[in-house]
């Protein structure tokens, strides 16, 4: 090859590096052009419906009083769950296969079942948890079915999410532990899992975000559009202050509403819908917000 | 020094003139796999003393080094036959308690491996585990074994700066403190100056000295000069077997075999 012929090549390297560039950056640009135009469309359309009335009133025949009482205090509740439910499982589960299983045909097998079980559409789950929790375990058309069945959802990703962070975790830190007789657990807990608890908390917001907008299975296990009541509070003035009631209470949720509204004949519903639209999102990023401020401090501890 | 031989009829208490061995391995074999790593291996590491593996790489001698404190256990696919004897006692057996073991037979890595903790955390993790949690005896733990790693004098006033800001030197020099902390009856070295810059090196080649006095150090090396200069006793290994094992001085001026000779002479390797 000649030095001309040569050059003539790194030019066009060159050119293509640019116009890769280029590409990746409009990519980038769509993608948040339209994230701020439905930001901006259920702002302009809701906006006007954020009064504190619409956070304190339940649902109305009228579109001007109704509210999202019900709806918020449902998607709280049941995200309590499924944090609660599916992130000890899931992690337990990916630092039992990542840690202590061995490697053998049957955890091959279970591997490509989690990794499939993610992709396994929401309504599936949504069936069966009607069958199991439902039904099966009688657990009733309650918080804690759709909290279960959003558990579920989200627990392949929880679980993968944690076996890729403790893979990430060098496998000399083990070591140093275990020489100095340190314990299979003892190494989890003050190495493995503190030095992946970044990645980890990453899937987990990845997770709870997708199972708070999650509107096909919970309708699937009976959620109500139309409730008028809250469930019991979980803390009472009289013994024994606990009250675990209020898992067993019908439900509502945030996207079940919005569901709902959209549906109506009536634009002043549409407009409803934007604003419980816009709070979801705001709880969708107040939830990311404490995941990443436990990151934070996870991360600051660690110094590598 | 008298030859280490094992004599018949004495498996259980093996003194000899050269003092008391402290680890007995006899006719071991280490499989990974179908391939055989290590080939009916018998050796007897003396009691307070520093001995030397050496060898071209893929000769065994780490896997031997790994198999003293049950490191291997990690590893899936590896079989070990034979008989390893700490001060006596079996700990090749499913019976033997490996965690136990591991902090009797302390070890030290190639690559550096301090905890992404502070400086303090990392001496006393082999304390914590063992549910030792009282202020004054750690602090107490942390500047004895500092010290004993010749350590303390450049980090007495940052115990709490994090391990990571030390340089590779000091880093290794601390992980040579937290495995000390524990009180190791033995302290294994995989090469722990291969990834040292000569000054580091020779801190550490100066702390084996010193440190024989009161533990039993069993080294692996590339480095010829290296065991030469730090080892009483050097064993050579080639392809899986040991070829020779000896005193250090003899192994080095008249090797008896003629691989051992064309190993230190540079001729392969």
């Amino acid at each position: 090859m000649t030095d001309s012929t040569i050059e003539a090549k790194v030019t066009r390297n060159k050119r293509f590096d640019g116009l890769f560039a280029i590409v990746g950056l409009l990519a980038t640009f769509v993608g948040m052009i339209t994230l701020t135009a439905l930001i901006l469309d259920l702002a302009t359309g809701g906006a006007a419906r954020l009064t504190p009335h619409f956070f304190t009133s339940f649902p109305s025949r009228f579109p001007a009083q109704a509210g999202i009482l019900s709806a918020w205090v449902g998607t709280c509740l049941i995200m309590l769950v499924t944090a609660l439910t599916a992130v000890p499982m899931g992690v337990a589960a990916g630092v039992y296969l990542e840690e202590y299983a061995p490697k053998n045909w049957l955890t091959g097998l279970i591997e490509i079942n989690i990794a499939n079980l993610a992709g396994v559409p929401s309504i599936v789950y949504g069936l069966l948890a009607l069958g199991l929790f439902v039904y099966q375990l009688r657990l009733g058309q309650s918080i804690l079915s759709a909290g279960l069945t959003l558990a579920l959802l989200i627990l392949p990703i929880v679980i993968v999410a944690t076996r890729e962070s403790i893979r990430a975790v060098p496998s000399t830190m083990r070591e140093a532990a275990y020489a100095l007789g340190a314990t299979k657990w003892q190494t989890t807990r003050d190495h493995v899992l503190p030095y992946s608890m970044g990645g980890i908390l990453t899937g987990v917001i990845i997770a709870l975000s997708r199972a708070i907008g999650e509107s096909a299975p919970l309708i699937t296990i009976g959620a109500l559009t139309f409730i008028a009541f809250l469930p019991e509070a979980p803390i009472k003035a009289e013994f024994p202050f606990i009250s675990f009631e209020w898992l067993f209470s019908p439900f509502s949720a945030m996207p079940i509403q919005m569901f709902n509204w959209v549906s109506r004949p009536q634009h002043e519903f549409h407009l409803n819908a934007a604003a419980a639209g816009l709070i979801l999102m705001v709880m969708t990023l107040v939830m990311n917000g404490i995941a990443i401020y436990f990151r934070y401090r996870f991360r600051k501890r660690i110094k590598w | 020094m008298e030859p280490m031989v094992a004599t018949e009829g004495q498996p259980d208490s093996a003194t000899s003139a050269a003092g008391k061995f402290i680890l007995e391995v006899r006719d071991l074999n280490v499989y990974y796999g179908s391939t055989r790593a290590l080939k009916g291996i018998t050796v007897e590491i003396p009691e307070k003393k520093a001995t030397a593996f050496i060898g071209p790489s893929g000769c065994g001698k780490t896997t031997l080094l790994r198999c003293l404190n049950r490191m291997n256990d990690l590893i899936p696919n590896v079989r070990i036959t034979g008989s390893i004897k700490l001060a006596g006692s079996e700990i090749n057996d499913a019976s033997t308690d490996v965690i136990n073991l591991r902090r009797r037979v302390g070890m030290i890595f190639q690559k550096w491996n301090p905890f992404p903790k502070s400086i303090y955390e990392n001496v006393v993790y082999g304390l914590r585990i063992v549910g030792i949690n009282n202020r004054s005896r750690l602090d107490e733990v942390v500047e004895t074994n500092l010290k004993r790693a010749a350590l303390w004098d450049e980090v007495k006033d940052n115990l709490h700066k994090s391990a990571a800001e030390l340089s590779g030197g000091q880093q290794q020099r601390l992980c040579i403190a937290r495995a000390l902390a524990v009180e190791p009856e033995v302290l294994l070295m995989d090469e722990p100056c291969s990834a040292l810059d000569p000054i580091s090196t020779a801190k550490v080649e100066e702390l084996i000295h010193e440190l024989k006095d009161t533990f039993t150090i069993v080294i692996v090396t590339h480095n010829m000069q290296q065991a030469a200069r730090v080892s009483d006793v050097t064993a050579f290994f080639y392809l899986g077997e040991l070829i020779e094992f000896g005193e250090t001085a003899k192994l080095f001026t008249t090797p008896e075999k003629r691989q051992t000779e064309d190993y230190i002479t540079g001729r392969f390797g």
